[in-house]
């Protein structure tokens, strides 16, 4: 299968097992447009979070073939990784914040990581606080937030570098639905200025608010594409600003 | 809560070279310092190995000065029961050493003197004659004292004082000097040994501070933090226990030197005294803390990139 320069993801076949149980995910394919926004659902134990994990790159599938961003993963050079990542935004389920470091420090670690200058990092990581309602907590260590509060530092960490592509795990689980849907606005945002965005939740209540968005439904390890819309989607006609 | 797209995500940050290290990265793991065991075993190693190495230096010094003082020395014994025969024979030693072109010095070490270096041993009283004592000539060469330079010695003392017996002084200290290598090779070993339990001390260390930061090395890991970032982190840590350990240690190293020092001073012996410690050997034991915070930083870099290469 060959990459088009514009696929941000392509899964051809993908299985992944965890040492030598069965296959918790099976012949996986679909490709992510740039620009697209997805759901991808399914219960729990489906392997939404293990897909997830393919996605962000924290696994490697046992087989079939991943490329990102026109590059194939499987055989890409460990070293090289890092640069992928960069491009990556991530929400974790857990949020996965850093303990010893506040808020703000959290939020500038995917900054600092690839490399910005201090003096660039202030009003950037300000204004994002600032816009998630917490920049009055900036220097509180997540220990100290409340459960909503830590999955807003963690989405203001995933987007702060303008990731091309966006992988949440239930971003929205923690916050009540006024909350829930400001966020979901942000990664509409997020999405408009190019970014493709897939949000791992079991909330169909939140599908129907993007009204645009594909839906990638995990079933027992198996991905459902029956019109084949996920393997072979329409261009997307998404509206993307500067 | 602001319901607008927010103003961050509406520009590229730009993304520079700046290198994610020093304060900044260092928060990610806390810092112990001296609260925690590290700078502890690595001040008593390093203290450990200030000791060893500057024994074996001073045991290199007094080797190499008893050397120089025995490289051309001999002795000359006239072994003869009868006290006049001995005291011809050796009269008329002395005069033919004096003489003999490779002899720089003679000496004949006086009575008194004999009496007085065996009396705790024999009892021999002044002027006694209880138990015959050779005549003894201290005799320094021009040359190294070799086999061929004694034999000839021999052959020019053999007409006129048959009792003769010529020895080099080296050859009575050899079970000395192989103690002496020995020792060195003892030093030598507890240094590099002392070495390899520090950097096993740093390895463990740093495995058990990976374990404990697991969570934040994977997340660093994912934001797209390189091993080589997340190893300068820990390098950063180490290097700094292993620099306030090291300054400590050395504290604590030269302290016990000096007082070993005083205390061999205090014996007065003439060989001992050949073992005190030049400046060049104060900076060797200088350089002891620089080469632990090395190992130590090596080490944790090391260890820090076989672990991060577990993971994808």
């Amino acid at each position: 299968m060959t990459a088009a320069a514009d696929e941000i993801v392509t899964f051809d076949n993908v299985g992944l097992r965890y040492g030598a149980d069965r296959e918790i995910l099976s012949n996986i394919s679909f490709t992510l447009f740039p620009g697209s926004f997805y759901f991808l659902t399914g219960a729990s134990g489906a392997g939404k979070s293990s897909l997830l994990k393919l996605l962000y790159l924290a696994l490697r599938p046992s087989r079939g073939v991943i490329r990102m961003f026109g590059t194939d993963v499987i055989t890409m050079p460990r070293g090289r990784l890092p640069t992928l990542r960069r491009r990556l935004g991530v929400v974790f389920q857990d949020f996965r914040l850093v303990p010893h470091l506040s808020a703000f420090d959290n939020v500038a670690l995917p900054l600092r990581v690839s490399g910005v200058q201090e003096v660039e990092l202030d009003k950037p990581v300000n204004d994002m606080l600032d816009w998630v309602g917490l920049s009055h907590r900036k220097h509180a260590r997540p220990e100290t937030l409340s459960g909503g509060e830590q999955q807003r530092v963690a989405i203001a960490r995933a987007v702060i570098g303008r990731p091309d592509l966006l992988v949440a795990d239930e971003p929205t689980g923690n916050v009540d639905p006024e909350m829930a849907l400001k966020l979901l606005r942000l990664f509409e945002a997020l999405n408009r200025l190019g970014t493709t965005v897939v949000v791992a939740t079991h909330d169909v209540h939140l599908l129907r608010k993007v009204p645009d968005s594909l839906i990638m439904r995990l079933d027992k390890g198996q991905l459902s594409d029956p019109t084949g819309a996920l393997r072979y989607p329409p261009r997307p006609a998404r509206r993307t600003e500067a | 809560m602001n319901t607008a797209r927010p103003p961050a995500i509406g520009r590229t940050v730009p993304r520079g070279f700046a290198s994610f290290a020093g304060e900044r990265a260092a928060q990610l793991v806390p810092q112990a310092r001296l609260a925690g065991p590290m700078p502890w075993v690595i001040a008593i190693m390093v203290a450990l190995t200030v000791v060893a190495a500057a024994g074996g230096l001073a045991l290199t010094n007094l080797a190499e000065s008893a050397r120089a003082d025995l490289a051309g020395g001999a002795t000359v014994q006239v072994v003869e029961a009868g006290a006049r025969e001995r005291e011809r024979q050796a009269a008329a030693a002395e005069r033919v050493l004096t003489r003999h072109p490779a002899v720089a010095e003679v000496r004949r070490v006086p009575d008194a003197e004999l009496d007085r270096l065996l009396e705790p041993w024999l009892d021999v009283g002044s002027g006694g004659e209880a138990v015959p004592v050779p005549a003894l000539i201290d005799i320094r060469l021009d040359r190294a004292a070799d086999a061929d330079a004694l034999a000839a010695l021999r052959q020019a003392l053999r007409a006129v004082a048959p009792a003769a017996r010529v020895d080099a002084q080296a050859s009575w200290l050899r079970p000395v000097f192989s103690a002496i290598a020995s020792l060195q090779l003892l030093a030598l070993v507890l240094v590099v040994l002392l070495a390899a339990t520090s950097a096993s001390a740093v390895w463990l260390a740093a495995r058990s501070s990976l374990g404990a930061n697991r969570d934040t090395i994977e997340v660093v890991h994912l934001l797209g933090g390189t091993d080589g970032q997340i190893a300068g982190i820990f390098q950063r840590s180490i290097g700094l226990d292993a620099t306030l350990g090291g300054a400590v240690g050395l504290a604590l190293g030269l302290g016990g030197v000096l007082l070993l020092g005083r205390s061999f001073a205090a014996l007065d012996s003439g060989m001992i005294g050949g073992g005190g410690l030049g400046w060049s050997d104060w900076t060797v034991l200088a350089f002891i803390p620089l080469a632990a915070i090395l190992i130590a930083m090596l080490t944790a870099r090391l260890t820090v990139l076989t672990t991060l290469r577990e993971m994808v």
